[in-house]
């Protein structure tokens, strides 16, 4: 049963990726990416992922408000120019081979804390996440997994996720300030 | 950015508050259930998002004033990097020495040492970062001249 529905979102997913792709209208390819991003959020509920679903979802919403509200104005309605055709029916077809090859994956055992076959197939393999289930709590005495593999395991890795957001806020302050610190004629 | 009708602004500020309190929950309770910053941050900043819809952008600054808003966004990068670097007390980089003093119970908010108080930083700093980059965007506007389209943005400070 989840494995059909996760393959009728994966297809939709593509579908709407490849109606951003090839429409015109830029409204309606600033929602179909949102329905991308909806059928990702939902990929992660399915495979029992609430933490990486509810900002994949909140993202989302913000992101398209944020083309709706910023991007698109009465003036500037439309893409103008020659759509690209091959491009597009390449990125198909890519699409189509990623798809054959992900769909295997869901016909594995997807329970939570399921290992993947080699590791079975391998008693003598460690895996991180193994150690990260039986002794999440008592290494870092945070009840969610999540939470103490992002702050305490791979703290590094949300300061560098951090770190990239405040390159961001600083490039749209200063690149998309009201007035130049300097007026051009003093140049 | 003007404001909408008065049915969208009255439903704003009920609805606001409520998304504000869920994503607060998020922050807090990051280390015991499904959350913490990032989602809750993003959440925080979604009820200002949605007053910057309903009212326009004026009415929400002043609100979270751009000055205040930056040193916040500061404030929250430095305190995740103050509260890392004192793990160095600790032994190394990121550990929890907060934990080793007291533990705290499991299960409890009080709890996991460093965890709740890095999920507090990180929401800070995502909520600020994201309010200020649609703030920033959603006052920029785009006018098309002839073949060349141009971008202004409004007078707000």
């Amino acid at each position: 049963m989840v494995t059909q529905l996760l393959t009728f979102l994966l297809i939709f997913m593509i579908i709407a990726a490849l109606k951003a792709l090839m429409t015109p209208r830029l409204l309606s390819a600033a929602i179909s990416l949102g329905a991308v991003g909806l059928g990702v959020s939902f990929v992660f509920l399915l495979l029992r992922a609430p933490d990486a679903a509810i900002p994949h979802i909140v993202v989302e919403i913000l992101v398209l408000l944020l083309l709706i509200r910023a991007a698109i104005r009465r003036e500037v309605k439309t893409v103008s120019g020659q759509r690209d055709i091959f491009g597009a029916a390449v990125a198909a077809v890519l699409l189509l081979l990623l798809l054959a090859l992900i769909v295997p994956v869901f016909s594995e055992d997807l329970s939570f804390g399921a290992q993947p076959v080699w590791a079975v197939t391998n008693p003598q393999v460690e895996l991180a996440s193994a150690h990260y289930l039986s002794r999440g709590l008592s290494e870092t005495g945070s009840a969610n997994i999540v939470t103490a593999v992002l702050l305490a395991y791979r703290g590094y890795d949300t300061l560098g996720e951090a770190t990239v957001l405040f390159a961001a806020i600083l490039g749209a302050l200063v690149l998309l300030r009201p007035r130049a610190r300097k007026p051009l004629e003093e140049k | 950015m003007t404001g909408m009708t008065v049915i969208v602004k009255t439903i704003t500020r009920w609805t606001a508050a409520l998304i504000f309190l869920y994503g607060a929950y998020l922050v807090l309770y990051g280390h015991l259930s499904v959350g913490g910053g990032f989602a809750g941050g993003i959440i925080l900043a979604c009820s200002y998002v949605i007053m910057i819809l309903a009212y326009g952008g004026k009415e929400t600054i002043h609100a979270l004033p751009k000055a205040v808003a930056a040193r916040l966004d500061s404030i929250g990068a430095l305190a995740f990097l103050i509260l890392a670097s004192l793990g160095m007390f600790g032994g190394f980089f990121f550990s929890n020495w907060i934990r080793d003093i007291w533990p705290g119970q499991q299960f409890r908010v009080f709890s996991a040492g460093i965890i709740p108080l890095a999920n507090i930083a990180i929401a800070l700093k995502v909520c600020v970062s994201l309010f200020l980059i649609f703030f920033i965007l959603a006052s920029l506007r785009m006018t098309r001249k002839g073949d060349k389209i141009e971008f202004r943005s409004e007078e707000v400070d």
